[in-house]
């Protein structure tokens, strides 16, 4: 299921983009209150790894050194960690494919979308890493675009009004090494009507004046 | 105080109080799985609803405080659905493996369900299946059976101070563990087993040997460290099936430290069941009547200077007292009973007790340690340390080994005797906090006194105590923490040198024509002379019985009706749960045997007659299940003699899971000191 060519490392120490990145984190909060910094601490490690290894995932040794940068015993981090799916436990591929499943999404679509993921990315279904280790697919519940259902958020990236053809397009840029531009797929801006505004046309700021 | 009214009862309540308790005040059973009342709150398990007027809907008891006027209802149909609807959920995911599990029995979620679920269950769909997870080879899991309630990870976090198991996943996924599959770093690890509701952590040893209902259950005493831990021995038949503890708040509260719960199965292996004489170099077995007259052969006539005897760390203050008459009755005052030579003043009481007493911590502000690592030599007790501490009433500071991990932060003043003279001194910025502290207690370890300079440190010790005012006439903050259970019995029973008699040293020495040993085994038996007559009376053929001429096969502590002192002064009787196997004796009837033997006339032949004769000795022994407690009457000091050393303070018990007779017998203490001692804690599984 995880990819071969990334194991648990045996160590884990934050590179100099990420110390810049903790520094402004813990300035955030008390000195005796820092605990509060693990779940920034942890994307701060997930980023990291996405960086060095080209999987973005949080290894046991980088819990460790959340632990011990804030104070806490590992267990109390290793839980928060579970807790949220958002942090990769396990090896993923280069792109985290995240299909929106949930109900608006799925009405307008998302099975396609899942369909065009399984085809062009080579996987088996949710939770799958592909062979080349592109590519990992995890079902997630709604993320709060539903206006633009159906969404396939790609690490960070939301890809918006989604159906078959341009997810297979997407994921074939994807694996040419392009990041083709976020939002949605048929020109809409942010969630307006496709082709522009319909609606309150009188008012100044839609005109885009 | 806040008035309610639980099921039209009327009754006050502390403010602050929570719903669940004000209804056992009231007398009314409200079931749960999370709470636990050592533990914080979890409110997780829902079985403790119950109705409050006005309230929309059953809230959940353990987690809601009262409020004055409140009125409770814990039997409403509404209670009594929501209970048989929680208990249906808990029960959905619960493999109901009842017939194969060792909880069966005396389980809570058993229980609990035929007294507050349904008739049955209407869930046909499969059921989640969890990993078993790896904690020790103490604890064993079978995590389908887990109910989620939590406590295991307070009770590691809280009171064990081992933040070490924790809920990792959420949702159906939520499974209780450590994550990396390790031995749970700590000496009170078989207390999870009491306290999970139910079969989900249990007893390895324990595993599949029997249920509770054929146990028979034998109130006792632990001796395997000083705490003065209440027991229950259980048994079966001929042999000890396993070892609980028994609540007493004044000394283990509900706890219990792994050694005294799991070290029983050493009673089974290497006794000696009996005697032993040795001929022409070896050992052979013989019968009591030989064993005798072979002693009364060679101890016939024997002046009585020539005689010596010396006892162990687990023995009964009885037959310490027995043994001591047999001594003076053969006009010797070679008696003594510390095998490490610790520099105890027996002159006064106070100078060798846990003065402050158990209790005292909860009350104790500031406490410095001097040679001791409490959290082995002391497990309990070190909890109750750690759970003051964690109240944030109470600082700590230690005089020993750096990094020493104590569970709870202890400011490290020095490795060596030289930081109790920067205490007194001022020099150290830790005399402050005691300076300020109003209830100060010091703790000095047993093995701090067990080296040259032992007497000075004692006196230091006491010094200490003494100049930051924890020896007043309402407090006595001085505290020596001794090891093992018979040792303070000992003491109390006079087994010291009497009037120009030897020590244990001096008795080594050679001069001596016969040694008694009495379950000593932590000696240096290589320092015996050759052609001293030597006999070992004990339960166990361990190093003592190994240089025997003459071997008597004793009782162990779960064999005999016996007295033991705490560290904290208090007398408590253990109790026979069995019979000492094949012809060993209890210890007390071999030595007036002895003396029957050696034509001492001992003035007891019933161990009401020899009882009486120890309360006559040291009134001490006729105030059973209490102790003296109060502050210091006198506070000068024990005697000083020479000057404290440099050299730093070494710990004892190097193998906490091996450091007695009983243990090192034990095949599970031996399992447990090689994963634990394993300086790569192994990560596998089973
Ligand atoms: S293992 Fe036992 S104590 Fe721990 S959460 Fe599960 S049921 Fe509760
Ligand atoms: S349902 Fe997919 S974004 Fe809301
Ligand atoms: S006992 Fe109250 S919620 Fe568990």
């Amino acid at each position: 299921m995880s990819a071969p060519q990334h194991q648990e490392p045996v160590s884990f120490a934050f590179d100099e983009q990420s110390e810049a990145q903790i520094a402004t984190i813990l300035k955030r909060y008390p000195e005796n209150k820092k605990a509060s910094g693990v779940i920034p601490l942890l994307y701060v490690v997930q980023k990291q790894m996405g960086r060095q290894t080209g999987s973005a995932w949080v290894p046991r040794v980088a819990m460790d050194q959340v632990a011990l940068r804030l104070g806490m015993a590992p267990i109390r981090v290793y839980e928060v960690a579970t807790f949220y799916f958002m942090f990769n436990t396990k090896p993923i591929g280069r792109y985290h494919l995240q299909v929106c499943g949930t109900t608006p999404c799925w009405l307008r679509g998302s099975d396609e979308v899942a369909r065009a993921c399984r085809d062009a990315g080579h996987l088996k279904g949710y939770g799958d890493t592909s062979d080349d280790g592109l590519f990992t697919m995890t079902e997630v519940e709604c993320l709060g675009g539903c206006v633009n259902a159906p969404i396939l958020q790609v690490d960070d990236d939301y890809y918006e009004d989604l159906d078959y053809d341009s997810t297979v397009q997407l994921i074939e840029a994807l694996k040419r090494g392009d990041r083709p531009k976020p939002g949605s797929a048929r020109g809409r801006l942010c969630s307006a009507p496709e082709g522009g505004p319909e609606t309150l046309l009188d008012i100044p700021l839609a005109e885009g004046k | 105080m806040a008035k309610v009214t639980i099921d039209g009862i009327e009754i006050e309540v502390p403010n602050g109080a929570t719903v669940l308790q004000a209804c056992e005040a009231a007398a009314k059973e409200i079931p749960r799985f999370c709470y636990h009342e050592r533990l914080s709150v979890a409110g997780n398990c829902r079985m403790c609803l119950v109705e409050v007027e006005k309230a929309p809907k059953p809230v959940a008891s353990c987690a809601y405080p009262v409020a004055d006027g409140m009125k409770v209802f814990t039997d409403s149909p509404m209670v009594r659905n929501a209970r048989r609807n929680v208990m249906e959920f808990l029960l959905i995911n619960h493999p109901l493996d009842c017939p194969i599990c060792d909880q069966g029995g005396e389980c809570d979620l058993q229980d609990q369900a035929t007294a507050y679920g349904g008739q049955g269950g209407r869930y046909m769909e499969e059921k989640r299946a969890v990993k078993d997870k790896y904690l020790g080879p103490l604890v064993k899991t079978i995590m389908n059976r887990c109910i989620q309630c939590t406590r295991c990870v307070r009770f590691a976090t809280e009171v064990a101070g081992v933040p070490e198991l924790g809920a990792t996943g959420r949702g159906e996924d939520l499974q209780i563990g450590t994550y990396v599959e390790k031995a749970l770093t700590t000496e009170l690890s078989g207390n999870l087993i009491d306290i999970c509701p139910v079969g989900a952590l249990t007893s390895r040893p324990y595993a599949y040997v029997a249920r509770p209902w054929e146990l028979r259950k034998t109130d006792s005493v632990d001796v395997l460290d000083a705490t003065g831990t209440n027991i229950r021995v259980d048994t079966r038949g001929p042999e000890v099936v396993r070892i609980l503890p028994r609540t007493n708040e004044d000394v283990n509260e509900e706890w219990m430290a792994d050694r005294g719960r799991f070290a029983f199965d050493g009673l089974k292996r290497r006794r000696l069941d009996r005697p032993w004489v040795r001929r022409d170099g070896k050992l052979r077995q013989s019968s009591w009547e030989e064993a005798f007259s072979v002693i009364s052969e060679k101890m016939h006539g024997l002046k009585g200077d020539q005689v010596g005897a010396i006892a162990g760390d687990l023995v009964d203050a009885e037959s310490a007292f027995a043994l001591r008459a047999l001594m003076r009755g053969l006009g010797s005052a070679n008696t003594d009973c510390r095998q490490d030579g610790a520099a105890i003043d027996t002159s006064r009481r106070d100078f060798y007790l846990f003065n402050s007493g158990i209790t005292g911590i909860d009350e104790a502000d500031a406490l410095v340690i001097i040679g001791s690592n409490p959290r082995r030599e002391a497990p309990v007790l070190n909890a109750r340390i750690r759970k003051r501490w964690a109240s944030g009433s109470m600082k700590v500071a230690q005089i020993g080994p750096q990094g020493l991990d104590l569970t709870y932060n202890a400011e490290h003043l020095g490795e060596g005797p030289l930081a109790i003279a920067g205490l007194m001194d001022g020099s150290l910025g830790f005399a402050e906090t005691l300076k300020a502290a109003k209830k100060p207690m010091v703790i000095v370890g047993r093995a701090a006194l067990a080296r040259p300079d032992g007497a000075a440190i004692l006196a230091a010790a006491w010094d200490l105590a003494k100049a930051f005012g924890a020896l007043t006439p309402e407090w006595h903050g001085f505290n020596v923490l001794h090891l093992f259970g018979g040792q303070v019995g000992a003491l109390d029973a006079g087994f010291v040198p009497g009037e120009g008699g030897r020590d244990v040293a001096g008795m080594l020495q050679g001069g001596l024509q016969a040694l008694w040993l009495l379950g000593a085994d932590d000696i240096d038996t290589a320092l015996i002379p050759s052609d001293t007559f030597v006999v070992y009376q004990g339960h166990h053929g361990d190093r003592g019985a190994a240089r025997a001429d003459v071997i008597l096969p004793g009782a162990a502590y779960t064999e005999k009706d016996a007295t033991y002192v705490s560290t904290e002064g208090r007398v408590q009787r253990g109790r026979l749960a069995l019979f000492p196997p094949g012809e060993a004796k209890e210890d007390w009837r071999i030595i007036r045997a002895a003396g029957a033997a050696l034509d001492v006339a001992l003035e007891f032949d019933t161990l009401d007659a020899l009882r009486e004769r120890m309360v006559a000795f040291n009134p001490i022994f006729g105030v059973v299940d209490g102790r003296v407690a109060g502050g210091c009457a006198d506070s000068s000091g024990p005697r000083a003699s020479g000057a404290m050393g440099e050299a730093a303070f070494t710990l004892p018990l190097a193998d906490y899971w091996l450091a007695d007779t009983v243990s090192r017998a034990s095949e599970t203490m031996a399992q447990c000191s090689r994963i634990y001692n394993d300086p790569a804690p192994r990560l596998a599984a089973e």
